[in-house]
């Protein structure tokens, strides 16, 4: 019961943090100067009746309290409205079309990352002072400043111009049908046992996948090391060493108790996850809601723009609240 | 000079000397860090101040044929338009430095000032403020930026807007989190005691203590405003074409990677090489702080 009280007082805690978001969204967008229909329309002159009526059609004509709480009552029901510039297209749908996309070059980004970040701290911290630890310290420093195009195009270059091994835009072969189940296109190959799309999925995921991942795992491997550095040197891996405790056991010992700061890490760097696959979609052209958002802001389409800052901000808030839960369950000092 | 400047003439001093402190006292492996993000830095600002010392062509003008390979005559080849990508490179220069320094620097002057005022107060300003500022913290910040930048328009100063609106939090949270540590000691309620303004407390006494933290926050901040700079310009919301810019460069590559893989080097590796040195200088004022 405890646990579930928990969940429900974290939860609760989105709300705030999102409404507060989507008030500086609004804000942003709606009550800076310009119009946003003129913006839309750009340069061409139209009648002064037809601006108002195009205005009144989108709500924009009504106070803007009255917009501020149309809106959040809108979305809160899954309606994001329609988009500026394709009339009539609803934005529910495109985001529905797009986020899968993101989800899934996400979740491999997250766990390239991890992968590297974790085994790489790993090694580090149980052979300190060695060059081997520096060298990985070097590692950790470095990717966090490489700069997510360039890298992504350095791989492109190397593994699509040079060996030619790997796709280097796209998500899927467009000569392989695929049935859309879930929208995630390696779980959707796996449940409809397409093995050709399968394979062309997993190779057009690989490079933005190592890309985002790469840059996202010098945080983890610094923290592993200097946690796992700490807590190896701290008086119960001493009393263990004492009692002739086998030195496996103490990595495992030491690497849950060095783990607890790094979950509490994954949970922050989801901000920058999600922004990092923003400009790895770009760098891709991957279909996610990245590319979304930045074809969006040429044309000045500002309900979708909207609309894509408040899925981030519920996005964010959500996830915040899975790796509190996950944190709570891996520590059990944390008392709810 | 008045008694006026003559205090501020102090406290600048107390300032400055917080500042030599934070530098005295760092471990020899971080002054090394320290000392070669300098330099590097050093390198990058020279570059781009004498640009049009060093440059061999005039950066936004077509002057050879277009997409040629690295040579003698052009040291990273020619871009789609025939310009020469090594000027582009050096010139580019400038305006990341420009916008990473406004902003850094618009960041600092506003998210200072209230995690002061917000920690030492406390009360329901502070409970706000701090909800208003982990929400905004949470967030993504380069989508924020891209939204703010995508209203504001595509001009330098506009990106720096948009990238010091994202860093406010960074400096509130961290200087609101030493003030509250500071605040709790005996010599600031001494000081209390005494009767001496809340303002003048804050600003001689707490200010001095808060100096290391903000070192910190502001070349790491600065590192990571580098990279956002570039993912601005990369999209198309910082400059507008022909201004030489390392990330709009890089875009203009990307759609060239199978005919021209050359023309990404120079400007990837300047905006790596730029955010590395900030990162670098970060890491070593910060070695200190986690010792003290």
């Amino acid at each position: 019961m405890g646990l579930l009280r928990y969940v429900a007082v974290r939860a609760a805690l989105i709300i705030p943090t999102v409404l507060i978001l989507y008030t500086i969204a609004f804000i942003i967008l709606r009550v800076l100067p310009g119009n946003p229909v003129l913006a839309v329309l750009g340069t061409r002159s139209i009648p002064e009746e037809q601006l108002r009526a195009i205005e009144h059609q989108l709500g924009l004509d009504k106070p803007l309290y009255v917009q501020y709480f149309d809106y959040l009552w809108r979305a809160l029901h899954g309606d994001f409205g329609t988009s500026l510039v394709i009339q009539g297209r609803s934005i529910a749908a495109d985001l529905r079309d797009r986020l899968p996309a993101t989800i899934e070059l996400a979740t491999a980004g997250l766990l390239v990352s991890l992968a590297l970040g974790l085994s790489t701290g790993l090694v580090a911290g149980l052979r300190r002072g060695t060059r081997l630890d520096t060298a990985l310290r070097v590692y950790g420093a470095l990717t966090y400043t490489l700069f997510i195009p360039w890298l992504g195009l350095l791989l492109q270059l190397v593994f699509g111009v040079w060996l030619r091994w790997l796709p280097v835009s796209g998500r899927i072969d467009p000569s392989v049908n695929l049935h859309t189940v879930t929208g995630l296109y390696v779980l959707d190959a796996l449940l409809t046992r397409n093995w050709a799309a399968l394979r062309s999925a997993l190779a057009h995921l690989v490079l933005p996948a190592l890309t985002l991942g790469i840059v996202l795992s010098g945080p983890y491997t610094r923290l592993l090391r200097n946690h796992l550095a700490a807590v190896l040197e701290s008086k119960f891996v001493l009393a263990y060493r004492a009692r002739g405790v086998r030195e496996r056991r103490i990595t495992l010992h030491a690497l849950r108790n060095a783990l607890i700061p790094v979950v509490t890490y994954a949970g922050l760097q989801f901000a920058l996850l999600l922004g990092g696959a923003v400009l790895t979609e770009e760098t891709f052209d991957w279909p996610g809601i990245g590319t979304y958002l930045v074809e969006k802001i040429q044309y000045r389409d500002y309900p979708a723009i909207q609309a894509v800052v408040l899925v981030f901000a519920f996005l964010v808030g959500v996830i915040s609240l899975v790796v509190d839960v996950l944190y709570a369950l891996l520590d059990p000092r944390i008392r709810y | 000079m008045d008694a006026g400047g003559l205090r501020g003439g102090f406290a600048a001093a107390r300032l400055l000397g917080a500042v030599r402190g934070v530098l005295g006292g760092l471990a020899p492996q971080g002054r090394l860090l320290v000392r070669a993000g300098l330099v590097l830095l050093a390198v990058i600002v020279l570059a781009s101040v004498a640009a049009p010392l060093l440059a061999p062509y005039d950066p936004v003008r077509s002057v050879d044929r277009p997409l040629l390979p690295p040579s003698r005559e052009h040291l990273l080849g020619t871009d789609q338009l025939g310009r020469d990508e090594f000027s582009r490179v050096l010139y580019g220069g400038r305006i990341v430095l420009w916008v990473v320094a406004l902003s850094t620097m618009l960041s600092a002057a506003v998210g200072v000032p209230l995690g002061l005022v917000s920690g030492y107060l406390g009360g329901w300003l502070d409970r706000a403020l701090s909800m208003v500022m982990d929400a905004v913290y949470a967030f993504p910040s380069l989508i924020l930026a891209i939204a703010l930048a995508a209203v504001l328009g595509p001009r330098p100063e506009n990106a720096a807007v948009a990238i010091a609106v994202v860093y406010v939090p960074t400096y509130f949270r961290m200087v609101r989190g030493q003030v509250l540590k500071v605040k709790g000691e005996e010599f600031v309620e001494a000081l209390r005691a005494l009767g001496l303004p809340p303002w003048r407390i804050l600003v001689r006494h707490v200010l001095p203590h808060v100096v290391p933290t903000v070192m910190v926050v502001f070349s790491l901040s600065a590192a990571d405003a580098v990279l956002t700079e570039a993912a601005l310009s990369f999209l198309g919301l910082a400059v507008r074409p022909p201004t030489p810019d390392w990330g709009f460069d890089l875009y203009n590559a990307k759609s060239v990677v199978f005919e021209a893989p050359w023309l990404m080097l120079g400007p990837g590796l300047a905006i790596t090489l730029l955010a590395l040195s900030l990162a670098l200088i970060g890491e070593g004022l910060s070695d200190r702080l986690r010792v003290a």
